[in-house]
């Protein structure tokens, strides 16, 4: 093909697996470790942090002030102050990602929980509930709706968040679109974009299908209501 | 039995929500606490299950302190119907009725067959059971409440205002399903409303509680009717107690007239068909039109019944019929009126 750019399919054909850190499909693989990783860790620690919310009352507005506060800093200076203890490691562009998951999980735990219809509480307390059983076999299941719509914001965020971890040479696919500074090419741009956006649908679409199937009876609910 | 002996129950911003509440809910008796909002009917009823723990006095239990049980433990063993019904929303009606023996560790088995066999006694099709809550309809959704707070057979069953949320002709078909079912299951039931109605038709004993948690009166129904201890008990009792009253007189000895279908009958004849049951009536005036007629079960409903098929017809006669729907006579204006002036009088 002479000596023209090479088209965009020549370019993923030949950058796809070169057995180097930048090829596309390492880029990938680690663009899905720290934006998965996040979201499971914010998952982990949004519940317990959350039930404390609810179990604490007082505990919710210096929590939710803090994480919102969290939420409003800029990516960029975060990564800077993060580099000086964790290096320019994935981990630097995984804890801010754990904090903005939290900033979103933890309110929808609470709203999750303060979603429980008052006559459902009050009737397990009245059948002999005790109060961990009651947590576990009845608020619980009943906040999940709440609880995985929060879930689908964090994940399609933090899969289009990993992106800014470029600027520390961690961005995962962002690192296709800082090439594009250096040299004016488009392919790896494209790609990047793709790949991102499936990557974000493909995320989402498997979390409404948990939903389905962990939630049967929130469709029961539609289909009555209608 | 159900015993609250001096029973207090006050908020530590000083409000007393009940106030030495003495009283007494029978065995295998429907026991039920009336009274305006206020009054402490709700609090008292939940100091049974200790969801509200008192403050002074004593609740016992066949003459166990309710205080010297662990709460979860005392639940378990007392039904609970409440408004909404309180389903579980994520739960299958079935699961929503195995709740109770589910948590006392029952086999999977035998809870689910429990479900099945109760889901049916409560008049609900077998196959609701694997719907979800909110596919019911209220008045289902409450049977299933009921349903669920017998699943592990408690010999105790308390309702706070259960067929309240629901439409008046679902409310009556609630509360003579329960009558229907007490009569088989004999609980000793506690039942909170604030509609007097409802009281005076589901009680055996009727407790009337005014604000500030003292109890006015306990009295069976047709006591309280004719002999309200004061008179806030009168006030609440409403303006139509004496009509209220005919409830509780049986139409047994009502006279009737028989001679009312044939043609030496006065303005009105009863047209009867075939098998004996009414049609309607017709005036001398306009011979070819059925006019609308009202009838009642002699014997069996009460002379409210009588007098309510009476003003439903133009002639102003009740048709009174046997279990099968038969005309066995009729009671005119006279025959009501006798039956009326004894009333009175008794």
């Amino acid at each position: 093909m002479g000596d023209g750019p090479p088209s965009i399919w020549e370019w993923i054909a030949r950058n796809w697996d070169t057995g180097r850190v930048g090829s596309i499909k390492n880029l990938l693989l680690d663009h899905l470790t720290m934006s998965l990783v996040p979201i499971v860790l914010a998952l982990v620690v949004a519940l317990p942090l959350g039930l404390a919310c609810v179990r604490w009352r007082w505990l919710y507005q210096p929590t939710s002030g803090l994480m919102n506060v969290v939420y409003a800093l800029p990516s960029l200076p975060v990564f800077m102050l993060l580099i000086s203890v964790t290096g320019l490691s994935q981990t630097t562009v995984i804890i801010p990602l754990t904090f903005y998951g939290m900033a979103v999980l933890i309110p929808a735990v609470v709203d999750g929980l303060a979603s429980v219809p008052d006559h459902v509480r009050q009737s397990a307390v009245a059948m002999g509930f005790t109060p961990l059983r009651r947590l576990i076999s009845v608020e619980l299941p009943i906040a999940v709706p709440v609880v995985l719509a929060g879930l689908r914001v964090v994940a399609v965020s933090s899969i289009s968040l990993v992106s800014v971890g470029a600027l520390i040479g961690q961005g995962g696919l962002g690192g296709l679109f800082t090439r594009a500074y250096q040299n004016p090419f488009m392919p790896p741009v494209i790609v990047g974009i793709v790949l991102i956006v499936a990557l974000a649908l493909v995320a989402d679409g498997l979390l409404v299908l948990a939903q389905r199937l962990l939630t049967p009876w929130v469709r029961a609910r539609k289909g009555a209501g209608s | 039995m159900i015993t609250f002996d001096a029973v207090t129950k006050r908020y530590p911003d000083g409000t007393v929500a009940v106030d030495r509440l003495d009283l007494e809910a029978p065995t295998g008796e429907i026991t039920v606490l009336v009274g305006p909002s206020g009054c402490g009917k709700t609090t008292s009823l939940r100091m049974i299950n200790r969801m509200i723990d008192a403050t002074e006095g004593r609740i016992l239990l066949d003459g166990a302190p309710v205080q010297d049980i662990d709460p979860p433990t005392l639940r378990r063993g007392i039904g609970y119907v409440i408004q909404q019904a309180g389903l579980f929303p994520h739960r299958k009606i079935v699961d929503n009725i195995a709740t109770v023996p589910h948590l006392l560790g029952w086999d999977k088995k035998k809870a689910r067959a429990r479900a099945m066999e109760l889901l049916e006694r409560v008049g609900l099709d077998p196959g609701l059971a694997g719907r979800y809550p909110f596919q019911l309809s209220g008045g289902q959704q409450q049977r299933v409440g009921v349903a669920r707070a017998l699943a592990a057979d408690p010999p105790v069953l308390l309702m706070d205002e259960p067929f309240s949320a629901v439409d008046p002709i679902v409310r009556t078909s609630l509360q003579d399903e329960l009558l229907r079912l007490q009569a088989e299951l004999n609980k000793t039931i506690v039942f909170v409303t604030h509609d007097i109605d409802e009281a005076i038709k589901l009680g055996d004993r009727v407790a009337v509680l005014r604000v500030g948690g003292k109890l006015a009166q306990v009295a069976d129904p047709k006591t309280l009717l004719s002999d309200p201890a004061d008179d806030f008990v009168r006030e609440f009792l409403g303006r139509d107690r004496g009509i209220r009253r005919l409830q509780f007189i049986s139409t047994e000895g009502l006279r009737l007239r028989t001679d009312m279908t044939g043609d030496a009958a006065g303005p009105w004849r009863l047209v009867v068909d075939a098998d004996g049951r009414p049609t309607g009536w017709v005036s001398r005036e306009r011979p070819d039109e059925l006019e609308p007629y009202g009838t009642f079960v002699r014997g069996r409903d009460p002379m409210r019944s009588a007098l309510d098929a009476a003003l439903l017809s133009p002639s102003g006669c009740a048709v009174a019929v046997d279990e099968d729907g038969k005309v066995v006579g009729v009671a005119t204006r006279e025959t009501l009126d006798e039956a009326l002036a004894e009333a009175a009088d008794g």
